[in-house]
């Protein structure tokens, strides 16, 4: 099977599947578990300054939003950092790491925003043999309230103060971990890059209220009669952490900054399309709180399979997908494509015939005997047919070839073209 | 215990109490909360559902399931009841692999359906613990005669109330029900649901019911139209066809009455049953009685059909739930003779072929030993009044229950429309409550 090793920013693991900071890896019972299942890496859930620990709500910590047959889609959280004595999470991530000398232990931090603070920390964890920091600017509840957390990742000039702090006192590498409740997740990952960031990673938890309990008219999780926001995380957020973790890849100021790719990753695919995108490695943490630690063994068959199949290295992967990242101005807008639909594996819910007729372009004819075709000289390609129908590539999408015509707008495929050059552009440049 | 299934002739408690017990409880229990979520995930929620469309009352499958899906089963039911009034019989008697389930989608995708039929039962059951969700409209002044209580003249009677038309419902048995009482397998409609459903619909007001008056007995026809604005006739099928066996000296017996029998029995271990028991027919009568006997306790129990397996009305689910009861199936053999005598009796079939000329019997024969022949051969109309027009043995209608004759309307298996089910039953009365009272408040000559 390929080789799965994985080095990032000179940390190296096994593989590239790191739990990241959260419950999981909030201490040693739970990390040595979580490496004997076979996981690469860790991220130790983030400790605070030396004093009394922080405290936790003793009521609900989570909030769930369910798909088909309760399958986990999403979850939100209000718990806080750790809530352990410093001086145990450091004995134990010493006696972790002694043990596991070949796996990743990165120690998570979020201590008050002074040098001083930051300062001490690191000296604490110094002779802890951990092989990176991660700076949580991520967390968007609780901690963020007393100006820590994403109270910091929402401000640049923060988090390159912060990273200067930590590359001047520390010798480790160190992994800057940004919050998505931001407008442009950009200008976070390039403060990261002037401050001397080895690396980021995102996404964290975004601000989130999962569900509003109906008898009690609060927000859940409900404690005593009242909610607080929380951070969502899960398979719903992928499609936001995919698009940061590319906006950051394609951007020419913080290109070749490596990434930690980290929201939903439930599945060794989900793990491969970050990667594509430019993440190094993965973090994982809902996939595991719903399952448990076991499915690392699915991501790491799952992915060493799919690098064999396409006969390319892990660092082949890595990034491959960041070119044909761009922008909408760019798209060729003379490719021409029309939904087809295979009668043979058609079951005739006609689910695709309600949502082109009722929600987009009547392009879906009904015809006896539950016969659904698509009208080729009204179908505009949406794809909403594709993405409604219950039967896997029963509709697909066929492109037309240079030369024939579209019958919906009686125009011959054409080369390409796009918006840039676009008569109806008013700022249009003529083509080269 | 004396009896076991051994015990030669008919005896009754051939097992023990808990063992007829166990075997005539519910025979496909009702969905948990959990399972019925389950289920109704499954729902694609289909554009103009194939279910809708296979279901005789044309139920909104799809918004009833999503229903369930987001935990109102009451607004579930309300789809349901709204137009089917039977809904919760249904859900436990319909043939779903032929109608809604058979449709499904998801059958096509994967051989394995929504299980609407169970769902539907899980969404009425709710609903059965509460009064009906329907209201009956200011009064209009209009009487009308339903003649049977079964499920044709109970849906007519709801709806025709629910119009706001008093309703008189005449029923030749001691209480209502019709066949959903009296007919189907005692398993599929446990706890006296058949009664409980009647009394949970008849609330709805403006409905009186005249048990064991029947039609040309104690009521006429002509009587009917003279004191009511209306009538629809749902008296289903009296009769039995008759299997030209003779007397038989008590050997043979009908598998209606036999099974009316074992429903009105309070404590089946009472009821006798053959050794050997032998059943004549191929529909879901004849597996009704079939399964019953083996769960009385019979040790041997044949269906004997007389053409094709693929010919034999009962669905394929009814044919592999008997064959799972310990019920063997034959066919191509018709009864010549029912021969009595010291060693017990024995029935007589003739092997058939379906050749062109039709159903031929041959020279070979074979005999089964017979404590017991229950004759299942269908059933057909009792004599109708003059001046109503019968058809192939059928009250003769058209469009929404019409017969022949202004004023009177007729559906169930008493007439030729639809399959002689529960719920076509239902369909038919609903319908023709619809048109009558469209008739009514049009004018009684209108």
């Amino acid at each position: 099977m390929a080789d799965l090793r994985s080095n990032f920013v000179g940390i190296k693991s096994p593989n590239p599947f790191w739990l990241a900071s959260a419950p999981p890896t909030d201490k040693e019972y739970n990390v040595r578990r979580a490496y004997e299942a076979g996981w690469g890496g860790v991220v130790w859930k983030t400790l605070g300054a030396e004093g009394p620990p922080v405290v936790n709500v003793n009521g609900p910590r989570y909030g769930v939003i369910h798909g088909a047959d309760r399958r986990v889609l999403g979850l939100n959280n209000i718990e806080l950092i750790t809530d352990r004595p410093l001086e145990v999470n450091l004995r134990e991530i010493k006696q972790v790491k002694r043990d596991y000398p070949d796996r990743a232990l990165v120690i998570s931090l979020m201590v008050p925003c002074d040098e001083d603070s930051w300062k001490a920390i690191l000296s604490a964890i110094e002779d802890t043999g951990a092989d990176g920091v991660e700076l949580n600017f991520g967390c968007p509840h609780g901690m963020s309230e007393r100006g820590m957390g994403s109270a910091v990742g929402q401000v640049p000039e923060y988090i390159e103060m912060v990273t200067r702090w930590v590359k001047q006192y520390s010798r480790m590498p160190c992994i800057v971990k940004l919050t998505p409740n931001i407008a442009d997740i950009r200008k976070p990952a390039e403060a990261a890059k002037r401050g001397g960031a080895d690396a980021v990673s995102l996404i964290n938890t975004i601000n989130s209220i999962t569900s509003v309990d109906l008898d009690l008219f609060a927000p859940e999780p409900t404690i005593d009669g009242k909610g607080a926001h929380g951070g969502y995380c899960g398979p719903a957020v992928k499609p936001i952490a995919l698009n940061m973790v590319a906006e950051i890849a394609r951007s020419a100021e913080t290109r070749g900054l490596p990434i930690s790719g980290i929201g939903g990753v439930t599945t060794w695919r989900d793990a491969a399309e970050f990667m594509a995108l430019g993440a190094g490695n993965v973090q994982v943490c809902t996939a595991a709180m719903t399952y448990g630690f076991k499915v690392v063994q699915e991501m790491i068959s799952g992915l060493g399979q799919y690098l064999d199949d396409k006969d390319i290295t892990l660092n082949d992967l890595i990034g491959r997908a960041v070119p044909n990242v761009t922008d909408w101005q760019y798209l060729n807008l003379n490719y021409v494509t029309k939904a087809q639909i295979d009668q043979d594996l058609c079951i005739k819910c006609g689910r695709c015939y309600a949502a082109c007729e009722d929600t987009s372009h009547q392009a879906i004819a009904m015809l006896p005997g539950r016969v659904f075709e698509v009208k080729d000289d009204e179908c505009v390609a949406c794809n909403l047919c594709v993405d409604v129908c219950p039967v896997e590539d029963c509709i697909t999408m066929r492109e037309l070839p240079l030369g024939d015509t579209d019958p919906r707008t009686g125009q011959k495929v054409v080369e390409f073209g796009n918006w840039t050059t676009h008569p109806n552009n008013p700022m249009a440049k003529a083509a080269e | 215990m004396t009896n076991s299934p051994l015990t030669p002739g008919l005896a009754a408690a051939r097992l023990p109490a808990d063992a007829i017990a166990a075997g005539f409880s519910d025979h496909e229990p009702p969905l948990d909360p959990h399972e019925a979520a389950v289920a109704a995930d499954r729902c694609y929620f289909c554009y103009d559902a194939p279910c809708v469309d296979a279901c005789p009352t044309g139920i909104d499958i799809p918004l009833f399931i999503r229903q369930i899906a987001t935990d109102t089963p009451e607004a579930a039911a309300a789809t349901i009841l709204s137009s089917n009034i039977l809904g919760g019989m249904c859900a436990r008697v319909c043939p779903t692999e032929t109608l809604c389930e058979g449709a499904c989608v998801r059958e096509t995708a994967e051989g394995k359906p929504v299980e609407i039929g169970r769902l539907q039962r899980y969404a009425t059951d709710v609903a059965m613990t509460a009064p009906q969700p329907f209201a009956r409209a200011a009064a209009t002044g209009k009487h009308v005669a339903v003649v049977g209580a079964g499920p044709a003249g109970l849906a007519c009677a709801h709806r025709l109330a629910m119009h706001g038309h008093d309703v008189t419902v005449y029923e030749a048995r001691p209480k209502p029900g019709g066949l959903n009482e009296f007919g189907i397998a005692a398993y599929k409609a446990t706890d006296a649901f058949a009664q409980r459903e009647v009394d949970w619909l008849l609330p709805i007001g403006g409905i009186t019911m005249e048990c064991g008056k029947a039609l040309g007995r104690d009521v006429t026809l002509t009587q009917l139209q003279d004191d009511f604005d209306a009538v629809f006739l749902g008296v289903g099928l009296g009769g039995v066809n008759d299997p030209g066996l003779g007397a038989a000296n008590g050997v043979l017996r009908d598998a209606v009455d036999f099974i009316a029998e074992l429903r009105q029995t309070e404590d089946l271990t009472s009821l006798p049953v053959g050794r050997d028991v032998v059943v004549i027919g191929g529909g879901m009568t004849a597996v009704d009685a079939a399964v019953q006997s083996r769960l009385l306790g019979a040790e041997n129990v044949t269906i004997v059909y007389r053409r094709g397996q693929e010919a034999m009305s009962a669905s394929d689910h009814e044919q592999d739930h008997a064959t799972g009861a310990g019920v063997r199936i034959r066919t191509n053999a018709t009864p010549v003779a029912i021969h009595t005598g010291d060693q017990g009796a024995e029935i007589e079939f003739a092997y058939t072929e379906d050749g062109p000329g039709g159903l031929q019997k041959l020279d070979e024969t074979f005999r089964l030993r017979a404590d017991q022949v229950l004759s299942a051969i269908g059933q057909r109309l009792h004599a109708m009044p003059d001046g109503l027009v019968v058809e192939g043995g059928k009250i003769a209608v058209t469009g929404p229950g019409r017969s022949t004759v202004a004023g009177i309307w007729a559906g169930g298996d008493c007439t030729a429309e639809g399959e002689d089910l529960t719920v076509s039953a239902v369909a038919q009365g609903r319908d023709a409550a619809e048109d009558m009272h469209t008739y009514l408040m049009g004018g009684k000559n209108g």
